[in-house]
């Protein structure tokens, strides 16, 4: 059985929440032997709020470590991980900010993977523009390769407006300016950077401008968070998916008045909450999206 | 021309493009002098959250920011501003009809951020 059978297997016999071919996401019709053996998959977390106290989340003080448990159990191990930002939860207080950033990063060492990789969010760096995070984790943008799979991963979060800027946007259009019109390119961000719910600040300023950017690429596929909630969107060719929180979920964009998060249900504790994994396929030219729930049955 | 007027002008001209709700807006040569309402910006609310209007009234919103270079974002006009502690950002409108505008801050400031937002209610 390999690993595709037993993702199959799963969703039928539980532990899998979510599997599905989405738009943007569609299983090949047939893959050559090649393009199977460069298949893969990563796990994508997001949102985990590390220091959040508050009603949303009674359990937040282990919620980040069950699911780091949840993820070391997957039957085989991703090839590597990404935090798509909001690792920790916002304060004023400089030192604070570090505190909560040197526990994430002690809790998350305990993943059992060969390579974590991290992106902001606001709450990291929007009010010391990435300062901290970077003392901890390094760039805030940059770019990676895997197995034929051009990875970039944008800051639009540490500019409190919301912007990726003029400086990061060039530096785009240079890795873009590197790679073929038909290679597979995978965005990470924090922000959608299209305009989800402006009215609840669910947007990048100038994302539109690196959406333009990467319109006349073939074969682009957008990762992010921030709203801590699955959603799919299509912008033209160019796919876009959200990833679920660790900490707390929030409404459908626009089904009420206020982005507050939904209740905690303490009959279901953890309900709206997950990670993902991402198996790429086709040569990474599409991608399939199984979710998972914090704690795996 | 002082420099407020000519600021005044500049608005003006700049709303008059934006479009949407802002039928005519500061373009008639009328002598009426638009009701100014002072707004601040304070993390994580504006004060007052919500401001009553009368569809065709010309005012202008003095807004300033008292702790934080906030934003103030108006998507149903298209419309945004970046709010520098210490200046007064003036904003002219003239709503066309009844109904509700709201606004919120766009610049992150900080645990509250996402609680700081406002509305125009516009009656006619």
């Amino acid at each position: 059985m390999d690993r595709r059978d037993f993702l199959q297997l799963a969703a039928v016999g539980g532990g899998a929440v979510f599997a599905s071919a989405l738009p943007g996401c569609s299983l090949p019709a047939s893959g050559s032997r090649a393009a199977e053996d460069e298949d893969f998959y990563f796990v994508q977390l997001s949102d985990t709020h590390w220091g959040y106290q508050g009603p949303a989340n009674p359990d937040a003080a282990v919620t980040l470590r069950k699911a780091v448990a949840s993820v070391n159990a997957l039957t085989t191990p991703p090839e590597f991980i990404v935090f798509t930002g909001d690792l920790t939860h916002t304060t004023d207080d400089a030192t604070e900010r570090r505190r909560r950033l040197a526990e994430f990063k002690a809790i998350v060492a305990d993943l059992q993977v060969k390579q974590v990789r991290f992106m902001p969010g606001e709450h990291d760096a929007s009010l010391d523009r990435g300062e901290a995070f970077k003392e901890f984790f390094g760039d805030t943008h940059y770019a990676f390769e895997h197995k034929g799979v051009h990875f970039i991963a944008l800051d639009n979060v540490s500019d409190p407006g919301a912007k990726i800027g003029d400086e990061q946007l060039a530096w785009l259009s240079a890795q873009l300016a590197r790679v073929d019109k038909a290679a597979p390119i995978v965005v990470l961000t924090h922000r959608p950077l299209f305009d989800l719910a402006p009215k609840w600040d669910w947007a990048t300023r100038d994302g539109a401008r690196a959406l333009d950017l990467l319109m006349p690429y073939q074969n682009v596929t957008v990762f992010y968070g921030h709203i801590h909630q699955e959603h799919h969107h299509q912008t033209g060719h160019i796919a876009h998916h959200s990833a679920k929180s660790l900490i707390f979920a929030l409404p459908a964009p626009g089904s009420q008045p206020t982005r507050t998060p939904l209740p905690w249900d303490p009959g279901m504790p953890y309900k709206g909450l997950g990670f993902r994994e991402v198996e790429a396929e086709d040569a990474g030219k599409t991608y399939k999206v199984t979710e998972w729930p914090v704690v795996r049955a | 021309m002082s420099v407020l007027m000519r600021r005044r002008l500049l608005l003006r001209a700049a709303w008059a493009g934006a479009g949407a709700a802002l039928a005519g807006a500061g373009l008639a040569q009328d002598e009426v002098q638009p009701r100014v309402i002072e707004l601040l910006a304070k993390r994580f609310t504006y004060v007052p959250s919500e401001i009553a209007l009368k569809a065709g009234e010309r005012v202008v919103i003095a807004i300033k920011a008292v702790d934080f270079a906030h934003g103030m974002n108006i998507p149903d006009l298209g419309k945004r501003l970046d709010l520098v502690p210490g200046r007064v950002i003036e904003l002219e409108l003239q709503p066309a009809a009844a109904g509700t505008i709201e606004f919120m801050c766009d610049n992150f400031c900080g645990d509250g951020h996402e609680e700081m937002q406002g509305r125009f209610v516009v009656t006619a």
